[in-house]
């Protein structure tokens, strides 16, 4: 297979400059996320400590085979939200091999108030159990909450994906086969009972775990009756006399080897036709370049111009790329390679779309669903080409085409925003409301429905429309940047991947040298789910 | 010049000396044919030969012991020799005598020579017309009187014994006149009980007898000459363990007159080709006694080969083709010290039975003066139809101290898994003073190591290196049951002890 072959020079200043930038928003990104870490700060961390209890991140880390990866999900969400006092949005998800089974894992932290759920904590439990439900990932919950956050019940509760869709979600997938247990590591009060007795086994641990529809004040103040929380619903109560969980834990680390036991014991996935069974695997290889010239490739702006290839040639194994249609729609790259040994097909940007492009991206994605290779977008689009010619050509159907295709294969698609995602762009190129399986953004991404500039411009253009039509003087140079001003600070602002990741647009924002390792993770997690039915409807011609 | 006396040689069996005999037939540029059993399909010796016949089914009985299947072989792929190894049917003259019927080569001494010396009293009696010495001894006696004139003359300590004997049953060691009666009557009341015949022969006893035997090497035209000793006398129930040249006990004086004794010994059975004379010594006295002379190449064979530096395969296959051995013991100058170790599979922790399985890993060891022969590769099966000997772990060194360094080393250095081995009792004997001081008699292991059970402790640097697996192979190690470890996922990143976390790229 055609190896490619790279154009950087690492000491090219140009080079250098960009490194340099790319390299401060990584470590950018690796503040937030040991920020986000901390959870609620070292004085709840150590009441926790107080109460016997280990910190949800240790929980996590015991129950992992050991030096076994974690693939965590979103661990930005609601950043800045809620004057930012939910870190993590108080809740640890990711993907990690437990007695060498990959699970999905959903920890409640409950140094961050409690543990209780704010609207975007909701949102992370429900990415994260839509990803185990699509994978056919066993879910392991580790629960230590006090419940929804009442001040906003409103957006927490009612609508169809709130709390209740948590225990939905634990039905429907139970049905499916895939094993849903919990260990109670603290308190699960009312709507959070039924995280543990929802479960198909559950696990709860003495002193800590408790478990009742209302607490001691609720019962108190109904009934009058005095009772302390381990007589209501202690570990006690609940193996040996209402059996609402199973297994009785002397600590937080015997209910951990209770799961990692009761993992072991579950029977392997169903066998279903999976990806895995028909693609040819081969040994994982690297790439022929190292994966940190991603930081000098990249432009420090979006104007600037750079192939992807480069991009893909560090991502790839052996940097080895069978392109598809190299001689047309070149804006668009498409070809076959393989990530740690899997095969895919990848669908990169290299410029704005035109319809040539599209209908590329669309005859490519549909060899990938014949041949049932998975996807992976490398999203940079500013948008498809505007203008009388191209209108006329029949771009928006050509586009339509492509995302039609997006919208209807079967196969697995994985997305990384490495660039922008603006406009019909991002519809084409497997946004968040075509459900890749994982899509992640790259620090220095952007996502709105159009760029800064190009908004700025558009409604200065409509202003002074309004202006001359009003007979008044256009607005002078100055006067134009003026106005501009808080419209490029607002799609800054709203277009930044920290807005994006905090608001679970994204499953997380990754450094662009983990790309790799993340994509090859993710993979096996997806082509090891049930192959699903695919079809594709009518295609604008 | 190049020298190939024959185009294509029948290697009759299996194993570390099949494999032997094809390097020496390769190195002659004369092509191989090996023989297997339906349990040796995949073994190393079959891929070794540049052809391979199937001969039969797995019992030796039916494949490497049979004589007919054998020159079928050699009929159909057009061999003009067969090399018998040792073992199997190297020392049988009806095979001998049936391939030179055939009108091919034996690699070996002449008919008559095996048939002699596979027959135990008509070789003493031959040995003994040719001045050669025997272990004194009377039989075909019967009255005390009798018993007490020959122990006379013998010698106390004697060992009075039961003809019809074997496995130390009817045996009884006499040290004086006094206890003779009490020894023919338990002995005899013991060898009725064993065998149903009470006939008893004496003989001289050797309380601390040295194993030692001598190489001998002939041509078809008359010459013979020894190689120089090999000092077998670390043995287990009469299975050599390890072998060295040259012997710790020997003089020049002494290894003259066994030497010349190993000659008349060939000479008498107007011997050819390779063969061993076994002698047993009285360290005592130096006296020397034929013991029985081995019609082969032996087993031990390499370390007479390091410390000459004479390829014996070779020249085995040379002679036999006409060819005259150059070579006279009084030329030769034996450099250094050479000890061969037998790496078995067997369970020392278990009375050594044989250990079977397959092979999991096997790593030879390597360096100067570190020669392996083996005929075994990670993978290979170890079955219970054949000798259980996985390979031949032979040093050569200056000295005999450093040889023994050195071998120590190799065994640590050398990694058999799947199987039970007794490295460990090798390294036992290695270690022990009297072996090191070079003293042990035929007995000593059995006096020494009658009881020795390998540590049950493990070592720490087992512990560490199970624990640094698990880490580096998690799927494999920790929990998951079977189905997830054959995963059809086989190179999954999840599998890899990466630690990986999102935060911790640089």
């Amino acid at each position: 297979m055609n190896i490619l072959l790279t154009n950087i020079d690492p000491n090219d200043p140009n080079i250098k400059k960009n490194a340099q930038h790319h390299r401060a928003l990584a470590k950018e990104l690796r503040q937030h996320i040991a920020e986000a870490e901390e959870g609620g700060g070292p004085k709840y961390r150590q009441r926790q400590e107080e109460q016997g209890k280990l910190f949800v991140r240790e929980r996590i880390e015991r129950l992992l085979d050991p030096r076994s990866p974690f693939l965590e999900l979103s661990s930005l969400a609601a950043k800045k939200l809620y004057n930012g006092a939910a870190a993590g949005a108080g809740l640890v998800t990711g993907i990690g091999r437990v007695s060498g089974r990959e699970v999905m894992i959903v920890a409640n932290d409950a140094t961050v108030k409690g543990g209780s759920y704010y609207p975007i904590t909701v949102k992370k439990h429900l990415r994260a159990q839509q990803i185990a439900e699509e994978n056919h990932l066993p879910c392991l919950y580790l629960v230590d909450s006090g419940g929804a956050f009442l001040p906003l019940q409103a957006e927490v509760f009612p609508d169809q994906n709130h709390f209740g869709r948590i225990f939905y979600n634990q039905a429907r997938m139970s049905a499916k086969r895939i094993p849903q247990i919990a260990a109670v590591m603290g308190s699960c009060t009312a709507g959070g009972a039924y995280v543990p007795a929802m479960s198909d086994e559950a696990v709860i641990v003495k002193g800590t775990g408790t478990i009742f529809l209302g607490g001691p004040p609720l019962v108190k103040a109904a009934t009058g009756e005095d009772v302390t929380a381990e007589e209501l619903g202690g570990a006690d109560v609940h193996t040996r006399l209402s059996g609402v969980t199973d297994h009785f834990a002397e600590d937080d680390d015997h209910a951990i080897q209770i799961l990692r036991d009761i993992v072991e014991t579950l029977p392997p996935a169903p066998q279903h036709d999976t990806h895995l069974s028909t693609l040819g695997l081969l040994p994982p290889e690297e790439p022929l370049y190292p994966p940190e010239e991603i930081y000098g490739i990249l432009p420090t702006t979006f104007r600037e111009a750079y192939d992807v290839r480069e991009i893909i040639a560090r991502l790839v194994d052996g940097s080895k790329f069978r392109e598809f249609k190299a001689r047309y729609g070149t804006t668009l790259i498409t070809g076959f390679a393989r990530v740690c040994g899997y095969p895919v097909g990848i669908i990169a940007n290299n410029g704005i779309l035109f319809g040539e492009s599209a209908l590329k991206g669309a005859h490519f994605v549909e060899l990938c669903e014949q041949r049932g290779t998975p996807l992976i977008f490398l999203q940079n689009i500013t948008g498809f080409m505007v203008g009388k010619e191209y209108e006329a050509g029949g771009i928006a159907k050509d586009g339509a085409k492509m995302v039609h295709a997006v919208a209807n294969t079967s196969v697995p698609k994985l997305t990384v925003v490495i660039g922008g995602s603006f406009g019909a762009g991002n519809y084409a190129m497997s946004g968040r409301g075509y459900l890749p399986r994982f899509l992640w953004m790259w620090p220095n991404a952007r996502i709105s429905v159009m760029g800064g500039e190009q908004a700025a411009n558009v409604l200065l253009t409509v202003k002074q429309d309004q202006l001359a039509r009003e007979g008044a003087e256009p607005m002078t140079p100055k006067e134009a940047e003026a106005f501009k001003a808080p419209i490029l600070e607002k799609y800054e602002t709203e277009g930044n991947p920290y807005y994006s990741t905090a608001r679970l647009w994204d499953d997380g924002v990754i450094d662009p040298i983990d790309t790799r390792e993340v994509l090859g993770l993710a993979l096996s997690v997806v082509l090891n789910a049930p192959v699903e039915k695919g079809g594709f409807g009518v295609f604008r011609m | 010049m190049k020298r190939t006396p024959f185009k294509k040689i029948l290697v009759a069996n299996r194993g570390e000396i099949a494999i032997r005999i094809i390097r020496a037939c390769q190195e002659l540029d004369i092509r191989t044919v090996s023989v297997y059993s339906e349990a040796d399909a995949d073994a190393l010796h079959v891929r070794h030969a540049d052809e391979a016949v199937l001969i039969g089914p797995p019992a030796p009985l039916e494949s490497y012991l049979n004589i007919e299947k054998l020159l079928n072989a050699a009929r159909e792929t057009g061999a003009e020799a067969i090399h018998p190894g040792y073992g199997f049917l190297s020392e049988n003259a009806d095979f001998a005598e049936a391939v030179r019927t055939e009108g091919l080569t034996f690699i070996g001494p002449p008919v008559d020579a095996i048939r002699i010396m596979g027959d135990k009293a008509e070789s003493k009696i031959r040995m003994k017309a040719a001045g050669v010495p025997t272990i004194p001894g009377a039989e075909g006696i019967e009255t005390l009187a009798e018993f007490e004139k020959a122990s006379d003359k013998i010698g106390y300590p004697v060992l009075v014994k039961a003809a019809a004997g074997g496995g130390g049953k009817g045996m009884r060691v006499v040290w004086e006149k006094s206890e003779l009666p009490e020894g023919i009557e338990s002995a005899r009341r013991e060898a009725l009980n064993a065998f149903g015949d009470e006939t008893l022969l004496v003989e001289k006893y050797l309380p601390s007898a040295r194993h030692i035997e001598f190489q001998v090497f002939g041509d078809q035209h008359g010459h013979i000459t020894h190689l120089f000793e090999r000092e077998c006398s670390v043995q287990r129930r009469h299975q050599k363990i390890i072998e060295e040249t040259p012997s710790p006990l020997l003089n020049d004086e002494l290894r003259q007159k066994m030497g010349a004794a190993a000659i008349a010994v060939a000479q008498a059975v107007n011997y050819y080709n390779a063969g061993t004379v076994e002698f047993i010594v009285d360290p005592e006295t130096d006296e020397f006694y034929f013991l029985e002379m081995n019609t082969r190449l032996q087993v031990e064979h390499p370390v007479t080969e390091m410390v000459l530096g004479i390829d014996l395969v070779q020249w085995q296959i040379r002679v036999a083709a006409g060819e005259a051995f150059p070579y006279e013991a009084e030329d030769l100058n034996p450099r250094g010290h050479a000890i061969e170790a037998r790496l078995y599979a067997e369970d020392p922790a278990n009375s050594f039975l044989p250990s079977t399985g397959v092979i999991l890993k096997f790593g030879e060891p390597g360096g100067p003066g570190i020669r392996v022969d083996s005929g075994i590769a990670t993978g290979s099966e170890i079955s219970h139809y054949y000798d259980p000997m996985l390979a031949k772990i032979i040093v050569h060194a200056e000295d005999r101290g450093t040889a023994i360094q050195r071998l120590q080393n190799a065994l640590r250095n050398s990694i058999v898994h799947g199987v039970i081995t007794n490295v460990d009792f090798l390294q036992a004997i290695l270690g022990h003073d009297a072996f090191q001081a070079g003293t042990v008699t035929t007995r000593w292991v059995e006096e020494i190591f009658g009881e020795w059970k390998p540590s049950p402790n493990i070592p720490h640097e087992v512990l560490i290196a199970a624990a640094l697996a698990d880490l580096v192979q998690p799927a494999i190690t920790i929990g998951g049951n079977a189905s997830q470890v054959s995963s059809p996922d086989p190179f999954s990143p999840w599998k890899k002890a990466s630690g990986f976390r999102l935060r911790r790229s640089k």
